[in-house]
């Protein structure tokens, strides 16, 4: 039987004869490229999906042209992709006054950044890139890391309206960043671990187990630092077009703007969204959990339930966008650091509260 | 008393959420958008768009040469220049209408006494070099010719208001 195809023989051949380390390590390779095309794939659909909801909410209808490879279905979806293509095709500039060396690492460093916080999120019961101990720690570190890009980018233009961008940009991830560790301090209290599967197992049982009943406080102001965190409206002041251009990237043109900030950004609101997911909504846990009899399909963990939570999630982050206007400067000062700070300090004592009296997800240690 | 109802307010975000009630309901609602080309807003028969010279039924130059379009043309759009032709009526030689200088005003239309100026609902045209902006009497016969039904039929309309 196998003789008629020799060469998928030779190659099964080959992959049984290779060492344990090797399939490991292109299974893995596998597995990362996968989730990488899964990213950009999303954040394309993404763009497509926010010009189409905020259109709508202003009653427009939002892309409706560009069809794939011209199938009377679907008028619109391809929008992205053209766009991705236009932006490949157009020109790189790079100011002649800008250090070059930086200009165009500012990019990668955005990229890189945006793209490896994925190795730790866990997607369902059984895949996740990387099972490490300290995910919650990996994520922190990395998403802190994505604005040095932001920052290169704005000084390497040599450009003031730049430069005023990746300062905005400094000051405000500096602010949000200590309300969303103090927000999830607040997690970690609640699992008891840093490791990101272990976070989602430690809320199983039903729907009253997630974190989203004992933490909403928590799960708000993570979710608003979050919007902060990716710069998005309307905390946008990086970009603020309508004061500075459009910040660190009004000297990005083509490939690079694409890389500096669509991927990185749109990226970055795909994972707030997911994390937030993970950590307040019990990740891949059904929410029909010890509802329903746990042998159907209904209460099973699956990467579905992540998938529609992170869908509700980014619904917020374009919904937010359609309706608020852009906050003043002092005014995202203000909210991070005078209302986030202390609203996360009391509740994590409410927190200590309730472990010290053993209510909530903690009634099992009594 | 007021500062605590207000700072209860901005604490559980009632006034964001009712904004954001505001666009979730606009989320469903129909979209006003006319998709221009394959949709067009309806357009009044005193449409006034791109200019034409008319022709009698017999095929005979409406326009005698009066000049009185050039005369009231606030934009000083219109140049004419006349001769006696070899039948011995008075015809234009030239009749040029400067696009660009036009205001669209019709006054050109109302001050015709014979109807041979007009303008007609065409206003989807464009240029593609320097100097297609002036329409010649042969382009304005030429539009005249082409459109004549569509001329006749709105000039027909609007007459009983006129």
């Amino acid at each position: 039987m196998m003789a008629h195809v020799p060469g998928l023989a030779w190659l099964l051949a080959q992959w049984s004869a290779m060492p344990a380390y090797l399939q490991l390590l292109i299974v893995k390779t596998a597995e990362i490229i996968g989730v990488m095309l899964a990213v950009v794939i999303s954040v394309a659909l993404l763009t497509y999906a926010e010009r189409k909801v905020i259109g709508w909410m202003q009653s427009r209808h939002g892309p409706n042209q560009i069809r794939i490879f011209g199938l009377p279905i679907l008028k619109g979806v391809a929008q992205p992709f053209a766009d991705v293509i236009k932006l490949l095709l157009k020109e790189v500039l790079v100011p002649s006054k800008a250090d070059k060396v930086l200009f165009l690492l500012a990019p990668m460093i955005a990229i890189v950044t945006a793209l490896t916080t994925w190795a730790v999120v866990p997607f369902s019961p059984d895949f996740v890139l990387a099972d490490v101990d300290a995910g919650l720690l990996y994520i922190l570190a990395l998403t802190s890391l994505g604005v040095y890009g932001i920052i290169i980018a704005g000084w390497a233009s040599n450009s003031k309206y730049a430069m005023l961008g990746a300062m905005r940009a400094a000051a405000q991830i500096v602010a949000y960043e200590i309300a969303m560790g103090f927000a999830l301090v607040g997690v970690l209290m609640a699992s008891g671990s840093l490791n990101m599967t272990a976070i989602v197992s430690a809320q199983s049982g039903s729907i009253l187990h997630w974190n989203l009943l004992w933490l909403f406080p928590l799960m708000i102001i993570y979710f608003i630092s979050g919007v902060a965190e990716t710069n998005r409206a309307p905390f946008d002041v990086v970009e603020g077009e309508s004061e500075i251009v459009a910040g660190f990237h009004v000297e990005y043109s083509g490939a690079t703007f694409a890389t500096v900030f669509a991927l990185p950004e749109y990226a970055n609101m795909i994972l707030i969204a997911t994390l937030t997911s993970v950590f307040f909504l019990g990740g891949w846990l059904s929410p029909f959990q010890g509802l329903v009899p746990a042998d159907w399909l209904l209460a099973q963990s699956s990467f579905l339930w992540l998938f529609i939570k992170i869908l509700w999630f980014l619904f917020c982050y374009l919904w937010i966008r359609a309706t608020f206007p852009r906050y003043r400067y002092d005014q995202i000062m203000r909210l991070g650091w005078k209302v986030f700070i202390p609203l996360t300090i009391v509740w994590i004592l409410v927190e200590c509260g309730m472990v010290a009296l053993r209510v909530g997800p903690w009634a099992q240690f009594g | 008393m007021t500062s605590l109802r207000s700072l209860t307010k901005t604490l559980f975000l009632v006034e964001l959420l009712q904004g954001l009630a505001v666009t979730f309901r606009y989320l469903w609602k129909p979209k006003f958008t006319v998709h221009y080309p394959e949709e067009k807003t309806p357009q009044s028969v005193r449409f006034r768009g791109l200019h034409a010279l008319r022709r009698y039924p017999n095929g005979q130059e409406r326009c005698i040469a009066c000049k009185l379009c050039e005369a009231v043309c606030p934009a000083l759009a219109i140049t004419i220049e006349s001769d006696v032709s070899e039948d011995g009526t008075r015809r234009t030689t030239r009749y040029d209408i400067d696009l660009f200088k036009c205001i669209f005003c019709g006054f050109c239309e109302e001050a015709c006494p014979v109807d041979a100026i007009v303008e007609t609902r065409i206003h989807e045209y464009h240029m593609e070099n320097r100097g297609e902006n002036i329409m010649s009497k042969d382009k304005l016969l030429a539009v005249g010719d082409r459109y004549d039904a569509m001329i006749t039929a709105d000039k027909t309309a609007d007459a009983p208001y006129r």
